[in-house]
């Protein structure tokens, strides 16, 4: 335990485990709506077209410190934005390639000012590399203050037009004959993905922080359904990645933060897609298989409903073999399970003859209902 | 044949060459709306690379063509899979997979293979810069690696294409009706990607990850604002292409900067001249034929309005230039232009007090657009 609290007390690590906090909050929150509105790739384009701004703010400070290099960001990202929209609105360009073309584009700027910045020989230029990947352990104190500050601004944005947000998100339509400046609250929203992809611009890199928007969305939404839990939930995944990814990077030497909290992100999507009530694919495969048996045994009882009707006789046995002629050899398993709930008995019809199947008068009533179900529907 | 091996000349017809070869493929791909695929795809054959790289411990292994196409084909099977389970959006789908296979790729690249040939940043950004370093020997003639690997690769693209241009064409634009004619669209989809996938590994040396999303995106989405026609799409593309390799490196030349990185730059300057000027999709375009409908609009209100009031007892009052100010809501301005462009047409004309009257062509005018039928008695 001590040794734990040592650790967590080191003066790196905990302004990792801040970073990293803060980051999945932000993300996961901004994310939700980004995956509500089916825009889960404009954060993977303005997290690539960060990049220029990224290497104008160093250009113009002329110093790694956070804060002009994140207002860069911020900066080129919108530009991106903007840009994107205009592409699609004003020309007949479709969404996925102007996505595409304004990632490329701006990222390739941003190498071109970066390879500019190396030629000029200047020494703080080192570490800027570490915005592709992201380098945890290069965290500094006032890092972690700028970090709050950003994602204060995204929360208290986020917090004043809560409802404007949410109606904007789920039904433009609806909010726009509300009299909402629909395009503007779209902007903002977009413009707030912007926030956290600078926040994590240090620990995750530019390359892969649209992973970190989406998975935690997207692992939320399997679990709940209402905004507020699903942004709630989308936090606390994105933070339990974050700080995974963040320590692990920080004690194992020469790894990457950014495809640490990817990865941790990501089983996280894989284990709420497989186990969630409800959405689960483990209980949808056994509520499907469930579902069958039950249709298959209903369709033995009412075979054999019809039998007995056909012969004038509730209580016709009859026998077993003819029945596993007809459904092959599943039908002992059926006949099992009709047995079990008391829907049907076993018969002696002679002497001389094998095992012979009655219906009980629940069975016959059971049956009676499922077809009169079915004429209800044909 | 020294000239071949000459620097300029191999990083040339490297770019010019993965300009063609990604162009061809791209075109396909942005018509079929599934370009951020170029950007999964990229990121994912990293994958491939890599744990090839780790089975064979060969840089030169022929089995990371086969490992690139079989991540690439396995990222878009995986994003399909995701995306038709309906528990999350396509786009979130792609948004999810590749970045976790580019994160165990980078990884792995940490963890097993630091300090050679793949490096992250060289993953990335990729170095054309270097490509006339490493020359191989065909036929006694000598030759830069990645121009003869890069001559193959767009060799087989470009058979490819004129092969199945037919095919290629009708499973874009009706795959419904290549099902119908017995041909499967989706067979050729996945070739299309595997081609895809194998393009990249082959350029991954020169131009990285995320430029090759550019490379194959870019010039297509330009073309596909200057024609209609594929077979010119596609001409125009590869024409982009080349002119940004050639005016890229020149630039990239002088001002000593990635070479890579200004290759895209030049093809995101042509994707914004056609997005102001193209012809018919041009931004400017559309402004003018915005422009030209709504005063021939205006034109032809004016026409019907003289001509409903052509015999009424407030002829008088309407034939007035100060009506249509008061009648029709029209600014001074626009009144002055309608009339002037009236008066020149011969469509109306104008008696000695201002009053405006319609012309035997004007009216004829007027009748058509109130009473098209009628026209197809004359």
């Amino acid at each position: 335990m001590n040794e734990l609290w040592a650790f967590l007390s080191d003066f790196t690590i905990r302004n990792v485990v801040l970073g990293a906090l803060l980051l999945g909050l932000t993300s996961g929150v901004l994310g939700s709506f980004a995956v509500l509105r089916q825009q889960s790739l404009l954060g993977d384009a303005l997290s690539h077209a960060a990049l220029p701004g990224v290497a104008l703010g160093f250009l113009i400070s002329g110093s790694r410190q956070l804060l002009p290099i994140l207002v860069g960001a911020l900066i080129s990202g919108a530009v991106a934005a903007l840009l994107i929209t205009l592409l699609i609105k004003r020309s007949r360009i479709k969404t996925d390639a102007a996505l595409g073309s304004v990632l490329s584009i701006f990222f390739a700027l941003g190498l071109v000012l970066l390879t500019y910045i190396g030629n000029q020989n200047n020494a703080g230029q080192a570490g800027l590399e570490s915005f592709l990947f992201g380098q945890a352990a290069s965290i500094v104190p006032s890092d972690i203050l700028v970090m709050s500050v950003v994602s204060a601004i995204a929360f208290t944005v986020l917090l004043l037009f809560w409802k404007e947000f949410k109606v904007v998100t789920f039904d433009p339509g609806f909010a726009s004959s509300l009299g909402f400046p629909v395009l503007a609250l779209e902007l903002v929203l977009t413009i707030l993905v912007a926030f956290a992809i600078v926040i994590g611009l240090q620990l995750v890199g530019v390359v892969l922080m649209a992973a970190l928007l989406i998975a935690p969305a997207a692992a939320a939404r399997q679990w709940v359904k209402k905004l507020e839990h699903m942004i709630l939930l989308a936090a606390f995944f994105g933070a339990l990645s974050g700080i995974t990814g963040a320590l692990i990077s920080s004690t194992a030497r020469g790894l990457a933060t950014g495809p640490l909290i990817v990865i941790a992100a990501s089983l996280i999507v894989v284990v709420s897609l497989l186990f969630a009530p409800g959405r689960g694919m483990i209980w949808s495969a056994l509520r499907a298989r469930k579902t069958s048996r039950v249709l298959q045994a209903q369709q033995v009882l009412a075979d054999l409903y019809k039998i007995a009707e056909s012969h004038n006789q509730p209580v016709y046995p009859i026998e077993a073999g003819m029945i596993r002629s007809y459904y092959g050899f599943n039908a002992s398993h059926k006949l099992g399970e009709l047995e079990q709930q008391g829907l049907i008995i076993p018969a002696q019809h002679m002497q001389e003859e094998g095992k012979h199947w009655q219906l009980t008068s629940k069975g016959y009533q059971e049956a009676k209902d499922i077809l009169s179900n079915l004429g209800k529907h044909y | 044949m020294d000239w071949l091996i000459n620097p300029d000349v191999v990083i040339i017809l490297v770019g010019t060459l993965v300009g063609i070869a990604s162009t061809l493929l791209g075109t396909f791909l942005v018509l079929r709306k599934s370009s951020m695929l170029a950007d999964a795809i990229s990121h994912s054959i990293l994958l491939g690379i890599i744990l090839v790289y780790l089975l064979t411990k060969n840089q030169f292994s022929p089995f990371f063509v086969v490992g690139a196409a079989t991540a690439g084909v396995a990222t878009v099977a995986l994003t399909e899979l995701l995306a038709n389970s309906k528990r999350v959006k396509n786009d979130a789908a792609i948004g999810l997979v590749y970045p976790l296979l580019f994160a165990i790729a980078v990884l792995l690249i940490n963890l097993f293979a630091r300090n050679v040939h793949i490096d992250t940043d060289a993953v990335l950004l990729g170095s054309i810069e270097l490509s006339w370093l490493d020359t191989v020997s065909v036929f006694g003639i000598e030759i830069a690696r990645s121009v003869l690997s890069m001559s193959l690769v767009t060799a087989v693209n470009l058979l490819f294409v004129i092969f199945f241009y037919k095919e290629l064409k009708l499973s874009t634009f009706d795959p419904g009706l290549a099902t119908a004619l017995g041909f499967s669209p989706v067979v050729l989809y996945y070739l299309l990607l595997s081609l895809s996938s194998i393009t990249a590994v082959t350029a991954f040396d020169s131009v990285g990850a995320v430029l090759l999303v550019a490379f194959m995106i870019v010039p297509p989405t330009a073309a596909y604002l200057l024609t209609d026609k594929l077979w010119k799409m596609l001409i125009y593309g590869v024409l982009i292409a080349i002119a940004s390799s050639l005016l890229g490196y020149l630039t990239a030349f002088g001002l000593d900067v990635s070479i890579g990185g200004m290759m895209v730059c030049f093809s995101g300057l042509f994707l914004l001249l056609a997005f102001l000027f193209g012809p018919r999709y041009g931004l400017i375009a559309q402004e003018i034929r915005r422009a030209t409908q709504r005063s021939e609009n205006a034109e032809r209100m004016l026409l019907v309005h003289l001509y409903n009031h052509e015999n009424d007892h407030e002829a008088q009052e309407e034939n007035a230039v100060e009506a249509l100010q008061t009648h029709l809501q029209w600014r001074e301005a626009l009144i002055r232009d309608i009339v002037m462009r009236s008066l020149n047409q011969n469509l109306i004309h104008k008696d000695t007090n201002s009053r405006l009257f319609l012309t035997d062509k004007g009216r004829v005018l007027a009748q058509e657009v109130l009473e098209p039928w009628r026209l197809v008695t004359n």
